[in-house]
């Protein structure tokens, strides 16, 4: 933008001083200088951006691949796909019992204390809930693969093994329902807050970090050698949902209020991801090229994760995007 | 004494604490003169480490924001308005022509009666106290971070490393400690024209009520409190007279708590929830 230094240019400041008063660029925002200025506080954020690091989003992603990965554990038992259920299990105990928790205490600010985070039950933050929701997910996930392996094995004889057989039933079925939670209460974890970008969109979060954690958990289901019809709907599924939240996030915009997820690095973030996980995925699966729909829905799922946290830290910094949302 | 109205309340001793009583702070820029002395008094007292010395160059204000490790922050405006109906003198920088003026504020948590902080503490450490003030466990406190977000305000933080303390979520504490002593918070006591009210809530309030009517008597047409009672924050503990706008002051405009979000967010979810079992459950179904 600014022209190369010369006689011309230094006049053409000159010019500009003498018309306007002041004379910003390479980023001299002279601060005595003449007002009004823009509406707000020296451009100080309004609102805090999230101090949240790498670890949030790659929690985001393992959580929601961990959390589907059960209620697909749940339809595989329920139809008789044992080897996809065990899998899919080993995927849900992994990504939810070791992974995810190892991100999350890695994230606090003080991990020795994580413990604390079972110190209350409180239904209004979302934060406390997602903590309950990842222990009981915990809790049923390990157990219920042991119970899923020790049955598939037929270690004990008779009476013992349909005991196991049922308990492996049972706790299926609760890691597949607090698996649902923990794939999609991320969205309600930021959507519930005082971030512009994040809060104007509360209802699509949970439905696209949802979609995307079953879209994921088949995926690699996919990837690790279950190529089966079920999965492959499954990933037909959520890329189709993925694509309309796409056009729904295109639609459906607020200004200057979310700017974040048009603009800046933060929003290419958002359209890659979205990309990759919606359109691109659906249409190589469409081709047959399941693997490359796989790996192309995984990768979008990750990157579209790192997008909105991105997304938070932009918006959050932007007092105008707190006042756009505000007024309208 | 300096500043020391007669019918002061900042140097006397009280027991709102012991009865329970709501009680404010009413900060008024009419008045202030900028010595940042409640700034130091905070720092001093709650011991809050140095964060650092920057150069903002936004007028006098080298504080920059509300933090972790800034509880009471002095702001310094630039308006091209007039400060009520006084005349700019020859030396002045503004006239009535090209008016000038220079305002300041003292910053503060605000303590709302819906606090967006204490909603979202999943550790419990952020409580409320007898005296309705919103006060940080910092023994407790893990540093989730899930309040920084959730303030509508921007006012709390988590302290960065190397400092000490590192890790958790700092913020005002109203002094809870020298309230409980029947002392008056750092910041009011030492704030040498009482732009920094410290008292009863209810009073302050009338109080406050009553200085926007002198003001605007007195020609200053733009004097309004900040006191967002209409909106889901339902009115805060640390209220404010301003000179114009909010927005110029980095305030938020209508503030609203963000539990307000969950409904639909939890619906959606729930929803997307259902969604996902019903087409795994239809996958297999199908192709088995």
């Amino acid at each position: 933008m600014d022209a190369p230094a010369s006689e011309e240019r230094l006049e053409q400041l000159r010019e500009k001083a003498w018309q306007e008063g002041v004379v910003p660029g390479r980023g001299v925002d002279v601060v005595g200088g003449p007002i009004p200025r823009k509406p707000g506080y020296y451009g100080e954020p309004v609102v805090k951006p999230p101090v949240w690091t790498w670890e949030i989003p790659l929690y985001f992603f393992f959580g929601g691949i961990a959390g589907m990965s059960a209620v697909i554990a749940l339809a595989a038992v329920l139809f008789h796909h044992v080897d996809v259920a065990r899998a899919a299990m080993w995927l849900a105990a992994i990504a939810g019992a070791i992974v995810s928790p190892i991100l999350l205490i890695m994230d606090l600010g003080r991990p020795h204390l994580f413990l604390n985070m079972l110190r209350v039950f409180k239904h209004r933050s979302a934060m406390s809930m997602g903590a309950w929701i990842l222990t009981a997910f915990g809790a049923c996930a390990v157990p219920g693969l042991i119970a899923l392996e020790l049955h598939a094995h037929q270690i004990f004889p008779g009476t013992l093994d349909q005991l196991l057989s049922f308990a492996a039933g049972i706790f299926i079925l609760g890691a597949a329902i607090f698996g649902t939670l923990l794939a999609t209460y991320t969205g309600v974890l930021i959507g519930a807050t005082a971030i512009p970008a994040w809060f104007l969109h509360r209802t699509l979060l949970p439905i696209h970090f949802g979609t995307a954690g079953l879209g994921s958990a088949a995926a690699v289901l996919e990837l690790v050698g279950h190529r089966i019809a079920a999965l492959n709907f499954l990933g037909f599924y959520a890329a189709a949902v993925e694509t309309v939240l796409l056009i729904w996030l295109s639609v459906d915009k607020h200004g200057a209020a979310d700017r974040a997820i048009h603009e800046h690095a933060s929003g290419w973030l958002i359209r890659i991801g979205e990309v990759l996980n919606g359109p691109l995925a659906f249409v190589l699966r469409l081709l047959g090229l399941v693997p490359f729909a796989a790996i192309s829905f995984l990768i979008g799922a990750l990157v579209s994760r790192i997008g909105w946290i991105a997304v938070g830290k932009v918006s959050g910094s932007d007092p105008e995007s707190v006042f756009a949302a505000e007024r309208s | 004494m300096i500043g020391e109205g007669t019918h002061s309340t900042n140097q006397r001793k009280h027991s709102y604490v012991q009865n329970r009583v709501e009680v404010g702070f009413f900060t008024d820029p009419s008045v202030c003169i900028g010595c940042k002395a409640c700034e130091v008094a905070c720092k001093e007292w709650n011991e809050v480490p140095d964060d650092g010395f920057t150069w903002t160059g936004n007028s006098y204000d080298n504080t920059g924001h509300l933090g972790a490790s800034t509880w009471r922050h002095v702001m310094f405006l630039e308006q091209d308005r007039q400060k009520g109906n006084q005349i700019a003198g020859t030396m002045s920088l503004g006239d009535g022509e090209d008016p000038f003026r220079w305002v300041f504020l003292s910053d503060v948590c605000k303590h709302c009666e819906e606090a967006g902080c204490l909603e979202a503490c999943p550790t419990g450490s952020i409580v409320r106290t007898e005296t309705g003030t919103v006060f940080v466990q910092n023994d407790v406190c893990n540093g989730c971070g899930y309040c920084v977000v959730s303030c509508p305000f921007g006012v709390i933080d988590r302290r960065p490393s190397p400092l000490p303390d590192a890790g958790g979520a700092f913020k005002c504490t109203f002094c809870y400690d020298r309230q409980k002593s029947g002392l008056v918070p750092a910041c009011a006591k030492v704030c040498p024209t009482e732009s920094i009210v410290f008292g009863r809530l209810d009073d302050l309030r009338a109080q406050g009520q009553q200085r926007v009517h002198q003001l605007r008597e007195a020609g200053y047409t733009d004097a309004q409190l900040y006191d967002p009672t209409d909106t889901s924050v339902r009115g805060i503990h640390a209220f404010f007279l301003l000179l114009g706008e909010p927005e110029a002051y980095g305030l938020p405009p209508k503030p609203q708590v963000p539990t307000i979000y969950l409904k639909s967010a939890w619906t959606a979810a729930f929803a997307t929830a259902i969604a996902s079992i019903i087409a795994a459950l239809m996958a297999f179904a199908f192709s088995s």
